[in-house]
């Protein structure tokens, strides 16, 4: 239960960073930690105790293995993940180019 | 955990960009340690290599750009609403957790099939691989559509040239 | 002072290294993509190992000598051509009765060749994730030489 809630709190502490920081690498960085708090959340659903990787190997008897379908889920988030995190450093860079600035309060001020 | 928990809370308030994002590195890097703790080595892989990806790429971005902090009014306010906001999520999140199964003992109705099944109906022994290449391949589809337009994304906005010699020429159906 | 020490490359000790391990970086990814259904890995985790070896030579040598390795036409048109393989070895399913049908022969368990067209797709896949990060680095880098040597 309690590696439950330290997930949430992980989640929490990415969405405190999205909310109140002014520089956009801060919030980019609060993305990937939410992000990465969510995908250990769903492989902490499919642990089984004294469990063994979802492999088979030659000529043993697998009797319990952790549970491979969550894990197929969030290897591909961990993909998408990425591609997030480029597109967002990408449109953060043209910014910089425009505005010479980072602090996104000053952004909002500046138009054109 | 709590060690990422440290990690995170670290990145989150080192005002340095270059330390914080050294910081998510290391996060990351827990976070590699705790799913082959947890037996999943395909994530372990995946994961480790993309964390190294979005670093070099972070630290591209951030490396002579720092900036100084400047706080303006109102910031006790700000600061005292976004923590009043996260405690009542992490309340109600809690409410939900006693509804889950404890820890370690999952309820395996859907896997049940694939365990037992899976490798003679596609015949991979990697289970993982063959679920989501076999067995729901539609959403690895997705995913390499998800890729693709990322990068027309990333090279649609890093454009430079403007686009000047597509208008010069008048439209001819002025008549 | 340091954009052209970017430009040019980095110094002697790390050029030396770094062309050992290109290799051996390449041959690994290769690997893990091959084996993607009897080892953990599969084709994101192998193509995104292939992209970082082409990443390294880019960064140790500099932008010149990487750009010879894989031109930008070519790393544009494999990754479309990534894209449509895929599509298409879908459509080949159509023969055994549904999309996406496994149509090739199982050969037997635990062998290369083995699970029908599974590593057909990890390949498919890792081609297109390796031409596309290279396709995204490629610009990110490019762009900001650009934008510094014109005085911004």
């Amino acid at each position: 239960m309690s590696a439950y809630f330290l997930c949430l709190v992980l989640f929490a502490i990415g969405l405190y960073c999205v909310v109140r920081k002014r520089n956009i690498i801060k919030i980019i960085i609060g993305i990937m930690i939410s992000e990465y708090a969510i995908n250990l959340l769903f492989i902490l659903f499919a642990y089984r105790k004294n469990g063994r990787a979802p492999l088979f190997s030659e000529g043993l008897e697998i009797k319990n293995m952790v549970d491979p379908l969550p894990q197929a889920v969030v290897s591909t988030a961990i993909v998408i993940g990425l591609a997030i995190t480029v597109l967002t450093v990408a449109i953060a860079l043209r910014i910089y180019e425009k505005y010479g600035t980072f602090d996104i309060t000053r952004i909002r001020r500046l138009k054109g | 955990m709590f060690l990422m928990i440290i990690c995170a809370v670290l990145a989150v308030e080192i005002k340095d960009l270059f330390s914080s994002v050294i910081a998510v590195g290391a996060v990351g890097l827990c976070l590699c340690v705790i799913f082959l703790i947890l037996k999943a080595p395909d994530l372990a892989i995946t994961q480790l290599v993309v964390e190294v990806l979005c670093l070099m790429i972070l630290i591209r971005a951030t490396i002579r750009r720092d900036l100084p902090f400047s706080t303006s009014g109102r910031w006790f306010f700000n600061t005292f609403i976004t923590i009043i906001f996260v405690a009542m999520f992490l309340s109600l999140g809690s409410f939900c957790l006693k509804e889950l199964p404890s820890f370690g003992h999952p309820i395996m109705k859907v896997s049940k099939f694939y365990l037992d099944q899976g490798a003679k109906i596609s015949g991979a022994t990697n289970l993982v691989s063959s679920i989501m290449l076999d067995f729901r391949v539609y959403d690895t589809f997705g995913e390499a559509t998800i890729l693709f337009t990322a990068v027309l994304a990333v090279m649609t906005v890093m454009r430079r040239r403007a686009r000047k010699d597509v208008n010069e020429p008048e439209p001819k159906d002025d008549q | 002072m340091t954009n052209s020490d970017n430009l040019k490359g980095m110094t002697l000790i790390v050029k030396t290294v770094s062309r050992l391990t290109v290799g051996l970086i390449m041959l690994f990814g290769i690997y893990i993509v091959v084996h993607g259904h009897v080892a953990p890995g599969g084709g994101f985790a192998g193509g995104v190992i292939i992209a970082l070896s082409f990443i390294l030579l880019m960064l140790a040598f500099g932008k010149e000598k990487a750009l010879e390795k894989i031109p930008k036409a070519v790393a544009s048109f494999l990754e479309g051509f990534g894209a449509l393989m895929f599509l298409g070895l879908a459509l080949l399913g159509f023969s055994g009765g549904y999309f996406f049908a496994n149509v090739f022969g199982r050969g037997e368990a635990f062998k290369l060749f083995s699970a029908g067209e599974i590593p057909l797709y990890n390949i498919i896949i890792s081609i297109k994730v390796c031409t596309g990060l290279f396709a995204i680095f490629l610009v990110l880098v490019l762009l900001k030489f650009e934008s510094k040597l014109k005085g911004k």
